[in-house]
């Protein structure tokens, strides 16, 4: 005990606030500020936005709602950072010592550390009980009743009816977190992270403590777990990896149009990060949508491309204006025109191509080529959602439609904060020189473009991927299988006939 | 100690009646609630000088905006006689200003030390509002949180001086409580599910606080002999002081007149 406790001295007592204040100034002043109210010269870019340490509010904490955070907890965020939000992980990049001193430090931007009646404890949370389907159910149930569906919505994409309305302390806009991207939870993916979350609030965000519902019996601690494993069950075990090439399987049956077809059960989907545009002016550095996840096929003459991605509102739609004006507010502009915020903004989608498959490496400008060299896009737009327009985009502010192009169907369903659109079209073209005539097993560049008009975003201000590939499988043909065997057959039989004929030579000349 | 008591019972009682009652008491009561609760609760003595005044405004109230509750059936079915709209304003006859929180800023000799009353002051979430809007509070005094709606309000303190807290409340019956450390002007409490809901909370180290009513009045009672800095200050309009001199028992008259913008 005793040596606990001058270990704990001994810890304290190197925490080194004038070496934290030089690790500080260094690599965190940048973003939060020389003075540490989240003021830095990043914060302009960000959303949401550096934390301000002068008022001590943490979201990310192991202690009771409205607490200090304790120095572990203070640790964790640095050490890995806070995903979903610009914040990095630390821990490779700065040494024991230097975290640690940058934490005395951090302590020092507000009263609240020295009061000693506020010294930070973390709750006592104790195991998991176990998980499985019945522990889902559960978890759903009190999910509905403890009024999580108000923000996350009914399917957890953040899409409740309180949502346009978020706003944090200090008013900037905040978004009820999409449940289905555990990777992007800012403290973190476990159930264990997310049972914390609900025991402690995200302090400074709408987002409240559960823990006066355990005093008062509203629900068990085993429920309130059980919550907590019903979110975890919503996004995939492992964070998505990226895969460069999506294959697009030869399919028998009919082309499947419809977003909900059975057909699409079977087929492999790739996911795609999107990032903002942050090239052109004016530039776009808080997208709302974070990636789309794909599925393609082919008929052998035609091509249907499925493509889901999460916006918490089926734009245009008045009640987030509210919300645009608060995202235009926080971000800087770099174009007149951002601060205005007229009618609300259609969702839309951009599937980009070359206009014929490259021979050699050499790829169009990803962001929506150039004058001189365009790209094949098909657009889609929620205020027209069953069609898609085929174009030539030349620039990020040029696209142009093509008139008597060959057709690209569109079928769209909005569900729940979720877009799902078909793209189907044939896979030959009659202008074989600008509208991508497809070929089966050659690698062909797509990218993707998303727009969530409910976040502010059209023309520059947009989500983007860079290049990926797109492979129309044929299925191998049996001769692939056959010949080697035959080749090998015939080898053989060759070889023995050989042997026979020397062997029949030999005895004829032994009976001589 | 009686009559503190008494005041005190009788403050809880008004809120309950509020909380409890149908749309047209909860119009008609919230306004007149605050002033009951904080002005006489907490009362340091019947002795001492009293400053009282009324508060008007100049100009024409902003139309407070209606409040959507199509989300919350059964916070909108709580309002039969009116649609629900904000309290931003809140004006009586004759240009009288409700919802003001008048209070000591300064004179209160620092070596004075005030004992919080333990008699919580209630703060009910009924038909999707809060009732009162505008409160006083001692620091350590409890501040008893209902939930009076058959739905979820998360109950939200945005403060500076404070620590903040952000608790959730799924379901009618639910009670928490909480106190203040140090004196703010304002805490600002809110429900982030229904986005319109706003409380305003004055902490303060001693009793010499009020709300004005629906008449526009308020009257701080018990201030020991001394100079004050008083000061008035309401959501919409800003803050307004003045100094009043008390020497004896006597009553002064502080009137404040806000610029409606």
């Amino acid at each position: 005990m005793i040596n606990a406790l001058m270990l704990a001295v001994a810890v304290l007592s190197t925490q080194d606030t004038t070496q934290g204040k030089a690790v500080y100034q260094k690599w965190c002043a940048g973003c939060h500020g020389d003075n540490g109210d989240g003021a830095g010269e990043g914060a302009r870019h960000m959303l949401p936005t550096p934390r301000d340490f002068t008022g001590a509010i943490y979201q990310i904490r192991s202690t009771a709602s409205g607490n200090l955070p304790t120095d572990a907890d203070l640790m964790r965020a640095i050490d890995l950072g806070l995903p979903g939000t610009a914040m990095p992980g630390w821990q490779t990049r700065l040494s024991d010592r230097e975290r640690r001193d940058v934490i005395a430090y951090i302590k020092t931007f507000s009263t609240f550390f020295s009061d000693t009646t506020l010294r930070p404890q973390a709750l006592d949370v104790g195991k998991a009980p176990g998980g499985g389907a019945d522990a889902i159910r559960i978890g759903r149930l009190f999910y509905d009743s403890i009024g999580c569906r108000k923000c996350h919505g009914d399917q957890g994409r953040g899409d409740g009816p309180s949502s346009p309305t978020l706003k944090d302390d200090v008013g900037h806009p905040v978004f009820a977190a999409n449940l289905h991207e555990s990777w992007r939870f800012n403290g973190g993916a476990t159930v264990e992270d997310i049972y914390h979350r609900l025991r402690t609030g995200l302090d400074g965000t709408p987002m409240p403590s559960f823990s006066d519902l355990l005093e008062q019996k509203f629900l068990t601690d085993a429920e309130l777990w059980h919550v907590a494993q019903y979110v975890r069950s919503l996004s995939p075990e492992e964070a998505p990896a990226i895969r460069d090439v999506i294959h697009a399987p030869r399919i028998k049956g009919a082309l499947p149009r419809s977003p909900d077809d059975s057909a699409w059960a079977a087929v492999d989907a790739y996911w795609f990060p999107l990032v903002g545009q942050i090239i052109r002016k004016s530039r776009w550095f808080a997208p709302a949508v974070s990636g789309v996840w794909v599925k393609t096929v082919h008929t052998g003459d035609s091509i249907a491309m499925r493509v889901v991605w999460d916006d918490r509102s089926a734009s245009p739609d008045t009640a987030w204006l509210a919300h645009v004006r608060r995202v235009v507010a926080v971000l800087a502009s770099d174009d007149s025109s951002s601060g205005q915020v007229s009618a609300p903004w259609p969702d839309q989608l951009a599937v980009q191509f070359p206009m014929t498959i490259p021979s050699g490496m050499e790829r169009p400008y990803f962001l929506m080529g150039g004058p001189g060299a365009p790209v094949y896009q098909w657009r889609w737009s929620s205020s027209s959602r069953g069609a898609a327009v085929p174009g030539l985009a030349r620039g990020i502010e040029r696209f142009d439609p093509i008139s008597g192009a060959t057709p690209v169907g569109a079928q769209a369903v909005y569900d729940h904060g979720q877009w799902r659109v078909v793209f189907t079209r044939a896979l030959a073209t009659l202008d074989t020189a600008s509208q991508l005539p497809f070929r089966t097993n050659r690698a062909i560049p797509v990218a993707f473009f998303a727009w969530d008009g409910s976040n502010g975003e059209y023309g520059t201000r947009v989500g983007i991927s860079t290049w990926y590939f797109l492979a129309l499988d044929e299925p191998v043909p049996a001769s692939v299988f056959i010949s080697p065997v035959l080749a090998m057959a015939l080898t053989l039989g060759l070889g023995l006939l050989v042997v026979w004929r020397a062997q029949r030579k030999t005895s004829f000349r032994r009976q001589q | 100690m009686t009559v503190r008591l008494m005041s005190v019972v009788g403050g809880m009682f008004l809120l309950t009646v509020c909380s409890k009652g149908d749309q047209s008491t909860v119009r008609a009561a919230p306004p007149a609630a605050p002033a009951v609760v904080p002005s006489d609760s907490p009362e340091a003595s019947q002795s001492g000088g009293t400053i009282t005044g009324k508060i008007k405004f100049t100009g024409t109230a902003p139309r407070n905006q209606p409040i959507d509750m199509s989300e919350e059936a059964t916070c909108k079915a709580k309002y039969k006689t009116a649609p629900p709209v904000e309290e931003t304003v809140v004006a009586g006859p004759a240009n009288a200003l409700a919802n003001v929180f008048v209070y000591v800023t300064s004179g209160v000799p620092a070596s004075a030390k005030y004992q919080a009353p333990t008699a919580p002051v209630i703060l009910d979430q009924n038909g999707c509002r809060y009732h009162p809007h505008v409160f006083g509070i001692m620091v350590g005094q409890p501040l008893e949180i209902l939930n009076s709606d058959p739905v979820l309000h998360n109950i939200k303190a945005v403060a500076k001086k404070n620590r903040p807290f952000n608790v959730s409340q799924p379901t009618a019956g639910m009670k928490t409580t909480r106190t203040f450390s140090a004196a703010e002007v304002m805490v600002n409490l809110e429900c982030n599910v229904h986005g319109w809901m706003k409380a305003y909370a004055g902490v303060r180290p001693d009793p010499f606080y009020a709300v004005t009513g629906p008449d526009g009045s308020f009257a701080i009672k018990g201030l020991p002999a001394g100079t004050y800095t008083i000061e008035a200050w309401h959501e919409k309009f800003g803050t307004q002081t003045a100094t009043v001199t008390v020497t004896g028992t006597e009553s002064k008259t502080a009137n404040f007149t806000f610029a409606a913008r």
